[in-house]
């Protein structure tokens, strides 16, 4: 067994949703029941290979890549099919491997206009694929190809399946994360091509980058193009904008698997590629991208108190709790870069949940707007008393998951890494902690004027609005069982993690 | 005494066949045709011409084994022309696209009311004047073979009668084209003037040469760059590079749709074999300090970026599909001359990069726009006229193999992964860097960007604006022309796809052989 995973267990998991998709593709499109059971089971399939893989795991050697597979794949180029999987990238599969069942399961009786679940699940198939395939890739090519992967069925969801400005929040969704991805596809070039043109992998390119001597300014130039890519993926304070209107149009699956693992693939990027290989011009940078991240921070959240919509505030959300991410990692210490892991999977668990919410919500008022609702408590006290729970996560409150991503970021940037200025650091904590403080404003803001209260006149008889359904239930409760372990327990993923962030700053010599 | 002195030069016919079936095919199927009623039949011009293509493109493999694998590249007709590797490859690919396009053309005649022998005569023509081009080791007989090949194009981008817009495209082609063409034979001769051959290896070891005042052709530079400019003139007017592009738009726009994905494929892989020959073979050298080449990449890099960025800018204010796919060509130009400008690059690493790249880059993109061009064919519908945005609206739904197949074809233009497109920006940017040429990797990705959103809006109009627009009319207009796709035309799009999807997902296919191409140029 264990010789299996070795040699096949990752590629396995990478490629059995892509295999459920092409099954698919031969079942014809009316026979809507099988294929939502197809694309469960491949999900649980591939969420079994996933469990094997993460008990089979070396945890005393997570530093250690393992399951390592590296094999030739386009020799012209000297790009190798190499995928591992460490400590860094472990909890962002588990939570992948987590939510993608989660949303075919809600998606059971809640397909979005204008059907076809037959396109929508197969989709959803091939962005499994895609971000697996990212988190575990080791190879800059292989790493840009599933990241490109990633982009078209997001684009089809919001397109097809979108609100009423699809077409706009598409278009701008796939245009801003291209132009991110042709920076760095430049920069990923220009590395190899001074590294020796001899390799794509990630840690040999580390190694090259110290033996063949490359210039601080290229590196730092290098950097910049990977900071584009990655930065917009986040997304990074100036480059935001796409974020809130493509969760505000896209259907509520779309948006859940957004929120929950695409936008980590952007701070993975840096923690996984562009620190490691560069730590010099991570050094040049790192006080910016702290700026930025502050300012998406508290951006983030006057933008939230200024929404009247809850979806688009959730959105704006995400930019502020991406800054604590940010933050995080731009203090290049392990204290910081474990945090900003933990932040990474507490954000998606938690604005994952926050969008099923939106979504059910919006399901049965058919409206978001926050002045329009009230009384949810009232109308469906189960479903109020589980957005509590979760604004409350959200807001970073002690003994749920939430915490753990801020709190630590925030204290990190207390002690920055050496070569970064203290004094500069300490002011960006001082601002993100304020931070803190909008987001409870803005948090409790939104569950005040949605939950509490009695039902607007106009749904206060309204037979559409029933309190959580069954298949929410499944949907919901393994997330919810998550915010508070990881809350009380949030060992469970420093103590993966920690190894491996170590390892990755040894180039900075922290 | 004069026999003696006239004595024709030696010929080895048996490696001219790919160019012979082109160009004596093309004789036999004008005299044939118009000999025996019979094969003027609807449908037999057609296959004849494929037959012909296609042994146009069979007798490329034994040349292939002869000049890549036992004998090595030579030159026959006394040093006229070269039949080397980076000749077979070109060959075969103007061969496949004289094939691809005569499958759609016979659908497209029949519909128009068109059929006649004389497209295929001049499709076949102009094809053996493309090969000529790329093979010609002359610049005397490069020039033939672009007047050959440019004057049947002229004759059928006119050649849909009722059409205004053909007519007007086939004679602002012919102006425009007859005017750079008088620049390239000028060109001819002043570095003829220069270096005192015509002969392209010959050229390339002249340079160095001192002539009667002692100086070499390069110290007594004026001569030589004024031709090399000339020469660069009439070849970015033939491959469309901004600011001689002007003329693309208009003449896409108004030839008949499958002869645009001629000129599109085949006319621009012989206009860039042939730059790439002269420019890359003649006109570069290895090694460090004044070298020729720094006199021309510049302004290569020059044309290339404003071809990325004005093509790709231009693009997104259109509305006009074969527009949108004019300047898209203007865009893919740009890459291309960025493939020529590495090939040309001093260090030989470098430019053997950029030959490999270029080469693949051809191949790649002939496929796909004969493809996207063949759906465009099938999309517009009888009168040739209807290429609007909005006759894509809804595609998916008419037919939804062939917007899925359009879908392919367009994301490979984009450079998306698993697409040949992807492997083929990749591997020019990857040259480009190489050779440090950063900016312009840079801008090129960024024109990438911009070009896909005219991709894009080609796609979301297939597949997203469908459910727009409640109310009927719409649907009923749309459902009423319904779509059908012709058998030649979609075998042609199929086998595009297939090319384009092969290409992406394994790119080492066909490696030895774009290597063996490019080296041609590059081991000079």
């Amino acid at each position: 067994m264990t010789e299996f995973l070795n040699d096949w267990g990752i590629s396995l998991m990478v490629f059995l949703p892509l295999i459920g998709a092409a099954l698919m593709a031969f079942v014809p499109a009316s026979q809507e029941e099988n294929h939502k059971t197809i694309a469960l089971f491949t999900t649980l399939a591939t969420g079994l290979v996933g469990i094997l893989l993460i008990a089979d795991f070396d945890y005393d050697n997570s530093d250690v890549l393992q399951f390592a597979v590296d094999a030739r794949w386009i020799e012209v180029i000297n790009a190798r099919y190499t995928v591992a999987m460490d400590g860094m990238s472990l909890p962002l599969i588990a939570l992948t491997l987590l939510v993608v069942p989660l949303v075919i399961i809600y998606s059971w009786n809640h397909i979005p206009n204008p059907g076809n679940p037959k396109t929508f699940l197969m989709l959803i198939l091939v962005l499994h694929t895609g971000m697996l395939g990212s988190f575990v890739a080791q190879d800059l090519v292989l790493f840009f190809v599933f990241f490109e992967v990633v982009l078209l069925p997001m684009f089809f969801m919001i397109g097809v399946w979108g609100g009423e400005d699809r077409l706009y929040a598409s278009l701008k969704f796939f245009l801003y994360t291209l132009f991110g991805s042709a920076l760095m596809l430049v920069s990923f070039l220009a590395l190899y091509v001074l590294a020796g043109s001899s390799t794509f992998n990630m840690v040999q390119l580390a190694e090259n980058v110290v033996t063949e001597d490359i210039s601080k300014t290229a590196q730092v130039l290098i950097f910049g193009g990977m900071f584009m890519g990655f930065g917009i993926k986040v997304p990074m304070f100036p480059f935001h904008t796409w974020l809130p209107d493509a969760h505000t149009q896209a259907p509520t699956q779309g948006s859940v698997i957004l929120a929950a693992v695409l936008l980590k693939l952007g701070t993975y990027g840096f923690i996984r590629i562009a620190i490691p290989i560069l730590p010099e011009a991570a050094v040049e940078w790192a006080p910016w991208i702290g700026l930025l991240a502050v300012i998406g921070i508290i951006y983030g959240a006057l933008g939230c108190l200024a929404q009247t919509d809850m979806k688009r505030l959730i959105a704006f959300s995400s930019v502020a709790h991406m800054g604590y991410v940010m933050l995080g990692i731009a203090t290049l210490t392990d204290f910081g870069i474990n945090a900003a892991i933990f932040g990474m999977v507490a954000h998606g668990i938690i604005t994952g949940m926050l969008f099923f919410i939106a979504g059910s919500i919006k399901e049965r008022y058919h409206t978001l707007e926050i002045a329009r609702l009230g009384g949810l408590l009232v109308q469906a006290p189960k479903m109020g008393w589980i957005l509590a729970i979760t604004t409350m996560a959200s807001l970073g409150l002690p003994g749920l998951a939430g915490f753990w991503g801020e709190f630590p970021a925030i204290l990190a940037a207390y002690d920055p890494a050496p070569g970064l200025s203290d004094a500069l650091f300490r002011v960006y904590m001082v601002i993100a902690a304020i931070g803190t403080v909008l987001a409870a404003a803005y948090l409790l803001w939104l569950l005040q004027r949605t939950a509490f209260g009695t039902p607007s006149e106009e749904f206060e008889n309204d037979p559409h609005i029933h309190d959580v359904v069954t298949e929410e239930w499944i949907a919901w409760t393994p997330l919810l069982i998550l915010m508070v372990v990881l809350g009380f327990y949030p060992r469970l993923i420093f103590g993966i993690t920690d190894d491996a962030v170590i390892n990755s700053l040894l180039a900075l010599g922290g | 005494m004069f026999a003696q002195a006239a004595t024709s030069p030696e010929v080895v016919w048996s490696l001219l066949w790919p160019l012979l079936f082109l160009s004596i095919g093309g004789v036999l199927l004008v005299t044939v045709t118009s000999v025996i009623p019979a094969l003027r039949r609807p449908g037999m011009p057609a296959a004849l011409t494929i037959l012909i293509g296609g042994a146009s493109f069979v007798s490329t493999i034994p040349v292939w084994r002869r000049v890549a694998d036992t004998e090595g590249p030579t030159t026959v007709v006394a040093g006229a022309m070269s039949v080397d590797a980076f000749t077979v490859v070109m060959t075969a690919i103007i061969a496949a696209s004289v094939v691809l396009t005569a499958l759609v053309l016979d659908d497209y005649l029949r519909r128009e009311g068109l059929d006649g022998p004389e497209w295929y005569v001049l499709l076949l023509m102009s094809a053996s004047g493309g090969v000529l081009m790329a093979a010609a080791d002359d610049l005397i007989v490069l020039f033939m073979g672009l007047e050959i090949l440019s004057i049947a194009v002229y004759v059928l981008a006119a050649l849909h009668l009722r059409r205004t817009d053909s007519q007007e495209a086939g004679f602002k082609y012919f102006v425009l084209g007859a005017f750079s063409s008088a620049l390239f034979l000028y060109g001819i001769a002043l570095v003829y003037g220069a270096t005192g051959s015509t002969q392209i290896d010959q050229i390339a070891a002249n340079l160095r040469l001192p002539n009667e005042a002692g100086l070499t052709p390069i110290e007594d530079a004026s001569l030589l760059l004024a031709g090399v400019a000339l020469l660069l003139v009439g070849f970015a007017f033939k491959v469309s590079a901004v600011p001689f592009h002007v003329w693309t738009p208009d003449v896409y726009q108004g030839a008949p749709t499958p002869i645009t994905g001629f000129m599109a494929s085949a006319v621009k892989v012989a206009g860039f074999a042939g730059l790439a020959r002269v420019f890359v073979i003649s006109f570069s050298e290895f090694g460090s300090g004044d070298l020729i080449q720094d006199d021309w990449r510049p302004i290569l890099a020059i044309l290339a970026g404003l071809s990325l960025v004005l093509g790709a800018f231009m693009a997104a204010g259109q509305s006009d599909v074969k527009r949108m796919l004019a300047y898209s060509s203007i865009v893919h130009a740009g890459f291309l001359l960025i493939g020529v400008h590495a090939a040309g690059h001093g260090d030989a690493g470098v430019a053997d990069a950029g030959g490999r790249a270029l080469v693949f880059y051809l191949i790649t993109y002939a496929a796909m726009v004969v493809g996207s061009f063949a759906v465009a064919t099938v999309v517009a519908g009888r009168g040739d006229a209807d290429h609007g945005v909005d006759a894509y609206r809804g595609l998916f739904r008419k037919h939804p193999a062939l917007a899925l197949m359009m879908a392919v074809l367009l994301f490979s233009q984009a450079g998306i992964p698993f697409t040949s497109g992807f492997m083929a920006k990749f591997r020019v940017l990857g040259a480009a860097v190489d050779g440090e040429a950063y900016v312009l990797a840079g801008v090129a990705m960024l024109a990438a960007v911009v070009a896909a959103l005219l991709y894009l809006r080609i796609i979301v109009a297939m597949f997203l604006d469908d459910a727009d627009d409640e109310g009927g009319d719409e649907q009923v207009a749309g459902s009423v022309r319904k779509i059908d796709v012709p058998v030649g035309a979609a075998i042609s799009i199929v086998l595009a796809v297939i090319v384009t999807i092969g290409l992406g997902v394994l790119p080492d296919l066909g490696r030895g052989v774009v290597a063996a191409a490019a080296d041609v140029l590059v081991n000079r």
